[in-house]
């Protein structure tokens, strides 16, 4: 059914797409230009986050072109990151960044001398979702979620919780905190927003594997929702677009609470840094978790395309181009909102990252 | 002339069938050597590798690995508890007491069970089975929870290994009746008309003659049906709310993880030296499950000799 939808989605952008292009062709250059002449074959690999955004960008962009194939295999990120090291791919997606580590060594597929990029193409808010009898709206704030989770905090109705919710009907029963049992970028990003936000509440290193004895454990995204959803008295943590019909709390950022949303998970990455002493065009971003902002949700996944600088081969460097730049392009990042429910880039990084993938040779 | 021919052809005939015989017995030899051989050389690594690989909560690769193995092991046997009882006894019904008719149906209704995929029984665990016994495992810890295998807390979603070992058991469940069933229906009919003969009811005929000659039968069926348990990957992985810890409680979120479900849930993300870590613990589950095998073999041997099943 979600799968049905999703390649109807993909079909119908393909579509429109399609036409777009029809008309851009004589007018403007930028990615579509002259793209009606690619062909060709691309691999990649990696974050299984990005899967169905990949599903959906790789159906778009195959559609401008027939002699165009594009595969990628979410293999998961480590995977994809050794792949493309390796050879194996021509381009990864990962839900982190390639390391100063992996940097410094050599890449297969880059032309000699020259080295990898990152590039954010896949933003994604992660939900703090709950099953409550009677509660609908639930104000949380970092320490608070931390406790929760770590097993500090065993009662809804504990004073730290009521004191966040002061309107709201909190039962007197034991909070069963679900995790995700598998290795997830989902839990690491998780973690790492705990880590930096509530430092003092949780003192484990973010780990894709859940690094805690407490708590229930799920395999996968929707086994997390199936347990909460099926449970009582249950929270757990989940890409947003997967919810449902849970109740999602708000964060507390600065003074106020946020709910998670694309607009909020564009300014949290927005509002933050790019990582310094790399390549100009090396766009890795470390995600302020701490923010004031407002108007921004600091609990993201920011999932990367990784690509050569140049690579060996012209012609791949080419089509990689191509691939990438319709990636970031408004309509790539509309296509990802459809399919996978993520915050299109804005701004600033939207205009850098159009740069880069324009600058792939 | 003619018995020139027909010796010939049978010669001919002995050497093709021994030819295949021999092939088709070293051929399950060298597929085991070569999964044994795969699993030793992936495995050294992970052996010496520095402790951050074994993650947050471990510092060498068997205090890795030993939870796992608990799991597994742990929730083999409790499945086995649960299933080697019912399945005797629908072996028994279906043999000795169920009008013909009956039997046959139900026979075909349990081989029905084994063809159940794993991954279904998984779904059936976590959408229907883990809600409905949730409540009760609430008021078996309140009432029991004294004795410390049903100490609280209780998961508020029972997903426990308890859950766990009831799928299992509904899964291993066919294969050891299927076994037990023919195992009964070999006992001497001589034996059985002489119980009934000198006056035993239909259940003292049973005990007198049916399971002291099926006893090797039945340990031999437990123990396949422990194989089947002690590699189940998918419904466990999807049925439990794993933990690396060493835990005997069956009510509780906290449950050992078995080495197949924890293979299965960290093998897509894991990169480098991540994998050989996964590998290793296949490794050691491929002997436990050998181990296994092992022990039962001995003990049926063992029972043939008084059981006088060589008849």
């Amino acid at each position: 059914m979600r799968s049905a939808r999703k390649v109807v989605t993909a079909a119908f952008s393909a579509i429109i797409l399609a036409g777009l292009t029809g008309c851009a062709v004589n007018e403007a250059p930028g990615f579509s230009g002259g793209e009606s002449q690619l062909s060709g074959t691309l691999n990649g690999a990696g974050s299984s986050a990005q899967g169905s955004a990949q599903e959906a960008w790789i159906a778009a962009f195959q559609g401008t072109s027939s002699g165009l194939t594009v595969n990628y295999d979410p293999s998961g990120s480590g995977a994809g990151r050794k792949a493309f090291i390796s050879g194996g791919v021509q381009f990864a997606g990962s839900d982190s960044a390639l390391s100063d580590d992996e940097l410094t060594g050599t890449f297969a597929m880059c032309a000699t001398g020259t080295s990898a990029i990152n590039i954010p193409v896949y933003n994604s808010p992660i939900a703090v979702v709950f099953n409550v009898e009677g509660v609908d709206d639930l104000n949380l704030d970092a320490e608070t979620v931390a406790k929760v989770f770590s097993g500090a905090i065993t009662q809804w109705n504990d004073p730290a919780i009521v004191a966040l919710n002061p309107g709201a009907k909190l039962p007197a029963a034991t909070i069963t905190a679900v995790h995700r049992s598998d290795d997830s970028g989902t839990t690491k990003n998780f973690t790492d927003y705990l880590s930096k936000a509530a430092p003092e509440a949780w003192t484990s290193k973010p780990d894709g594997k859940w690094p805690l004895e407490g708590g229930e454990g799920a395999n996968g995204t929707s086994g997390l929702i199936d347990t909460v959803t099926n449970g009582s008295n249950t929270i757990g943590y989940a890409d947003l677009s997967k919810a449902g019909k849970l109740g999602i709390a708000k964060l507390k950022v600065g003074d106020a609470f946020v709910a998670p949303s694309a607009e909020a998970a564009a300014a949290a990455l927005a509002g933050s840094e790019k990582v310094s002493g790399r390549a100009d065009n090396d766009l890795t971003f470390k995600i302020n978790r701490t923010t004031t902002d407002s108007k921004a949700y600091p609990l993201v996944l920011v999932s990367y395309l990784i690509v050569c600088q140049q690579y060996a081969d012209a012609e791949v460097g080419k089509l990689v181009n191509a691939y990438a730049s319709f990636l970031v392009s408004s309509t790539g990042q509309l296509i990802a909102a459809g399919a996978a429910g993520s915050a299109p880039l804005t701004g600033d990084i939207e205009k850098e990252a159009i740069r880069v993938a324009a600058s792939i040779q | 002339m003619t018995v020139a021919t027909v010796a010939g052809k049978a010669r001919l005939g002995d050497r093709v069938f021994r030819g295949a015989a021999v092939t088709a017995g070293a051929l399950i030899l060298v597929v085991l050597a070569a999964v044994a051989l795969f699993l030793i050389v992936e495995a050294l690594p992970a052996l010496g590798a520095p402790a951050e690989t074994y993650g947050a909560k471990a510092e060498s690769f068997w205090s890795y690995v030993a939870p796992f193995a608990f799991g597994t092991v742990w929730a083999a046997v409790l499945a086995l508890l649960m299933a080697v009882p019912v399945a005797i006894g629908i072996a028994l019904f279906i043999s000795h007491y169920a009008p013909r008719r009956l039997a046959q149906g139900l026979g075909y209704v349990i081989d029905l069970l084994a063809a159940v995929p794993s991954v279904v029984y998984g779904l059936w665990g976590i959408t229907v089975l883990a809600p409905l016994v949730q409540p009760f495992y609430v008021s078996l810890s309140e009432s029991f929870g004294w004795i410390p295998l049903l100490a609280g807390p209780v998961s508020g979603t029972g997903r426990t290994i308890l859950t766990v070992a009831i799928v299992l058991a509904v899964m291993v469940l066919p294969i050891i009746t299927a076994l037990c069933r023919e195992v009964f229906l070999q006992t001497p009919r001589l034996r059985e008309e002489a119980a009934l003969a000198l006056g035993a009811t239909r259940w003292e005929m049973v005990r007198m003659t049916v399971l002291p000659f099926g006893r090797p039968g039945i340990i031999s069926a437990a123990m396949l049906g422990l194989g089947r348990a002690l590699g189940e990957t998918m419904a466990v992985a999807m049925v439990l709310s794993p933990s690396a810890v060493i835990s005997f409680f069956l009510l509780t979120s906290q449950n050992p993880n078995t080495i197949a479900a924890n293979i299965a849930l960290n093998f897509p993300e894991a990169s480098g030296l991540g994998v050989n870590l996964l590998i290793a613990t296949g490794l050691v589950l491929f002997v436990i499950t050998l181990a296994v095998n092992m022990i039962a073999r001995a003990i049926v041997a063992r029972f043939k000799e008084f059981s006088g099943a060589t008849e």
